[in-house]
């Protein structure tokens, strides 16, 4: 995106500007979400047992649902300003504040993991891949890739673990933080897809730089293929990787829930998931709100990542 | 012995179409202390053979079919490659065509410098920083110390080159290996470079092998010249020689196009290419209002062959004209002939037709070009819209417009915001060229250049109109400009000729106030011109 902008931006102004960009949209994914999870029939009440009307009057005046649709909207919106995302529906007693502050650090450890193995297995098939084209050295692991992109997680899960849980025996099936080695499963399933991507757009990236004309000053200079890959080749040819972890580590996050409903991992996808099952209004709109905030962050940080690794980008940037 | 001794060199491509021999039974030697030039077209495989000494040339698709190459002795083609890769970079160095690519964007210099005198020498960090900003100095690098950290973007093209050079020099090789060092760099640039590395050869008293297509390039530096055609040598000997005395048909081709700098005389036929009777152009600025007479019964003719200079301040109905002429603009009255055929009374798909033999040629090079279509796209699209060339023949068509117009063929896959001004003024002229046209216009085609680039593009579009045999309408604010390139000049003033006659004509007894009052606004015309 910077190579449209002309001129110099210092990276507090871009920072701000794109934070401020963030607000209506933001504000958009509240207003829908918050009209259709009320527009989806039935309600947060509906699935307990019979109540009287008295009951079920004093409930909603509780939490607010006998005002008009508008008067609630707004008195939402006032609240989230405050950084109260409401009390849950369902889980009486609780706020969605506690809830997500609860469930998120174990979806967000997983999500890291996952994403290191993305990375690492996935960058690693692209740059191998990308050394000798067209031979079984690249077939090879994009096919490999082609798959992990066209297996679902809900699949993959009960495979490995059927594999390495249940025949082998080597790993946990389950669980989050409980037994040693119970994280492996749930990390790599959950970054299968993800490795696959980075491994095309690794292979992609490093196959243009190793074909640029200063790689071959690097080879005239004599020095090590493994030097010319790694020194002169890497940094341009992952650009595009690094351009594309904002997007994927929100996508890990929001994408969680397979995988935690899986593992039985305690994480916010599946408090996510179930919040959606129970019309629990309040958790569903605050996890989107946080989820989309975080969305918006992590899009930022990859931008400035990669803008810090490209010179060019980092001059219009300006440092003064 | 020779520093470097070439024999039988021969050098294959294996691709899907069977195989191409490249370097076919090639011998040359190079000489500690001489400059030895390896000239010939692209695709002679001068390039491949000097890349294959050093194992540069990617295996497979390439492939060494025999030959020898005695480096101090030592026959390099029958070295490991890790026996190789301690002489590449240390006992023969590189310098590439193109400075703008062959340098790692994501990499200061002064690391790029250090690394093989690191990689190769083991020395320190401190050690190489300082002999990198010596290289710089002796390089000519205005202030290596503070700029030592840049990046390659932060330098233009012939700077980049002399960090090149730099990189290249900082092992102390004793070959150096130039391929087409300049090519990529202006005219001015170019003498600089080409006197550095005589001067750092001479200093330093190494062999170079500089490869080039340009024999003129080479005529005051080469001590030996190998003429290559088709991966062969055709003709070899000293510099001298082969200006004095060449024997080859193909070298001789290549000693005419050394252009001399004089203009043929024209001969002028009867029927001119143009005729213009009567033109009036008026634009209505509103209902009722009374309309503006940009061009008003303007007449002239322009022969074949002939440059026509158009020159008026901004307001006096120049560009209206050229723009008339091609029925860019709705015409009120008068006549437009064009070989014979009047253009006022064409439409449709005559006029398209008519389109292709006229081409024109804008003053802003920046807004003229499509921002998303590479130079290829640019090119090869007037080709294959007016079937001037199949889809399969499109590549070359392109490649040779590029020759023409002064463009590197590495350029082929890049943007118009890669380049500089003057070489998208080049694209947009081989674009107008694409079609084959008799006729262009050139409006104002050099304004938004530096002068130094203008006087490339003149030279460029003179040359050009030569070749191809072109009529030229050339537009201009700039008596100066007009004067070099025009047979005959129009002054317009208010949209009426006031006066014509020949650039000597016009500038020594002008006739007409305005005229002189033109003259005058010419910078460094008060102090004798």
């Amino acid at each position: 995106m910077a190579g449209r902008r002309r001129g110099r931006l210092s990276v507090w102004r871009f920072i701000t500007l794109r934070l401020l960009q963030a607000i209506p949209v933001i504000l958009v994914v509240i207003t829908a979400t918050f009209f259709l999870v009320r527009i989806a029939p039935g309600g947060p009440f509906d699935s307990e047992k019979p109540v009287t009307r008295e009951v079920r009057a004093a409930l909603e005046a509780q939490y607010r649902l006998d005002l008009p649709l508008h008067r609630q909207y707004l008195s939402y919106l006032g609240d989230l300003a405050r950084g109260d995302l409401g009390p849950s529906f369902k889980y009486s007693g609780r706020s969605v504040n506690e809830l997500i502050a609860a469930g998120f650090p174990v979806t967000a450890e997983l999500g890291l993991y996952a994403l290191l193995v993305a990375l690492v297995v996935g960058g690693g098939a692209g740059i191998i891949a990308a050394l000798k084209p067209h031979t079984a050295q690249d077939y090879l692991p994009m096919s490999a890739a082609m798959i992990g992109i066209c297996m679902p997680s809900f699949l993959l899960g009960p495979l490995l673990v059927l594999v390495f849980g249940i025949h082998l025996d080597w790993l946990p099936v389950s669980g989050w933080g409980d037994i040693s080695g119970d994280k492996v499963l749930p990390s790599i399933t959950l970054g299968a897809a993800y490795a696959a991507y980075i491994a095309r757009l690794g292979r992609a990236g490093m196959l243009e730089v190793l074909h640029q004309d200063y790689i071959r000053t690097a080879r005239a200079k004599g020095l090590p293929q493994w030097q010319v890959v790694l020194k002169h080749g890497l940094r341009g040819g992952l650009l595009p990787v690094v351009a594309f972890l904002g997007p994927a580590f929100a996508g890990l996050l929001a994408g969680s829930f397979v995988v935690e409903t899986i593992f039985q991992i305690p994480g916010l996808g599946r408090f996510y998931v179930q919040a959606a099952f129970n019309r629990d209004y309040t958790m569903i709109l605050g996890t989107t709100v946080f989820l989309s905030v975080l969305i918006v962050l992590f899009n930022l940080l990859s931008d400035i990542l990669a803008a810090w690794m490209n010179p060019r980008l980092r001059a219009q940037y300006g440092r003064h | 012995m020779a520093l470097l001794q070439v024999e039988d060199l021969a050098v294959s491509f294996v691709t899907r179409n069977g195989i191409n021999t490249a370097v076919d039974g090639v011998s040359f030697t190079v000489e500690t202390g001489r400059i030895t030039a390896i000239i010939g077209e692209s695709g002679s495989g001068k390039s491949v053979a000097c890349y294959s000494l050093l194992g540069l040339v990617p295996r497979p698709p390439g492939r060494i079919d025999g030959g020898r190459a005695l480096f101090e002795g030592r026959d390099l083609l029958q070295m490991k490659e890790t026996a190789l890769r301690r002489i590449r970079g240390r006992d023969i160095a590189m310098i590439f065509q193109d400075p703008m690519t062959c340098l790692n964007p994501y990499m200061s210099i002064g690391r790029q410098l250090m690394e093989p005198l690191r990689y190769h020498h083991r020395v320190s960090r401190q050690a190489a920083r300082a002999r990198a900003l010596e290289l710089l100095a002796e390089v000519g690098i205005r202030d290596p110390a503070a700029t030592i950290d840049n990046f390659p973007h932060q330098f233009s093209g012939g700077m980049r080159q002399r960090v090149m050079i730099a990189m290249a020099l900082i092992n102390e090789p004793r070959l150096l290996i130039a391929d087409e060092p300049t090519t990529a760099l202006d005219v001015t640039i170019q003498a600089q470079i080409l006197k550095l590395i005589a001067e750092l050869q001479r200093r330093r008293n190494i062999g170079v092998i500089f490869i080039s297509h340009d024999l003129a390039v080479v005529a005051d530096i080469a001590d030996t010249i190998v003429v290559m055609q088709r991966g062969r040598v055709v003709e070899r000997g000293e510099g001298e020689e082969i200006f004095q005395c060449a024997r080859h048909p193909y070298t001789k081709k290549l000693l005419a196009a050394i252009p001399s700098g004089s203009k043929a005389p024209r001969t002028e036929p009867a029927e001119p290419l143009i005729r213009v009777r009567n033109l009036c152009t008026w634009f209505a600025p509103g209902r009722g209002a009374a309309p503006v007479k940009a061009v008003d019964d303007v007449s002239f003719d322009i022969q074949r062959g002939e440059v026509l200079g158009l020159v008026g301040e901004s307001g006096s109905g120049k560009s209206t004209i050229g723009r008339s002429i091609l029925r860019l603009v709705p015409v009120t009255s008068g006549k437009i002939d064009f070989d014979g055929i009047d253009l006022t009374a064409l439409r449709g798909r005559e006029l398209k037709r008519m389109r292709r033999r006229m081409q024109m040629i804008f003053q802003d090079p920046f807004a003229s070009l499509n921002p998303r279509m590479t130079v290829y796209d640019t090119l090869a699209e007037p080709l294959l819209l007016h079937g001037i060339h199949s889809r399969k023949h499109v590549a070359q068509g392109v490649l040779r417009l590029m020759d023409d117009v002064g463009l590197a063929r590495a350029f082929v896959r890049k943007y118009p915001h890669e380049f500089s001004g003057g070489q998208r003024q080049r694209i947009a002229i081989g674009r107008a060229l694409a079609t084959r046209p008799e006729f262009i216009v050139a409006d104002e085609p050099v304004s938004a250049l530096d002068v130094t680039i203008q006087a490339q593009i003149l030279e460029l579009l003179q040359a050009l109109g030569r070749e191809y045999g072109l009529t030229m309408l050339f537009v201009s604010h700039d008596l100066a400009v007009v004067r070099h390139l025009a047979d005959r000049i129009l002054v317009l003033y208010r949209g009426e000729v006031v006066e014509r006659g020949s650039g000597d004509e016009l500038f020594e007894r002008p006739q007409q106030a305005y005229t002189r009052q033109l003259l005058q606004s010419i910078p460094g015309a008060t102090r004798g011109f």
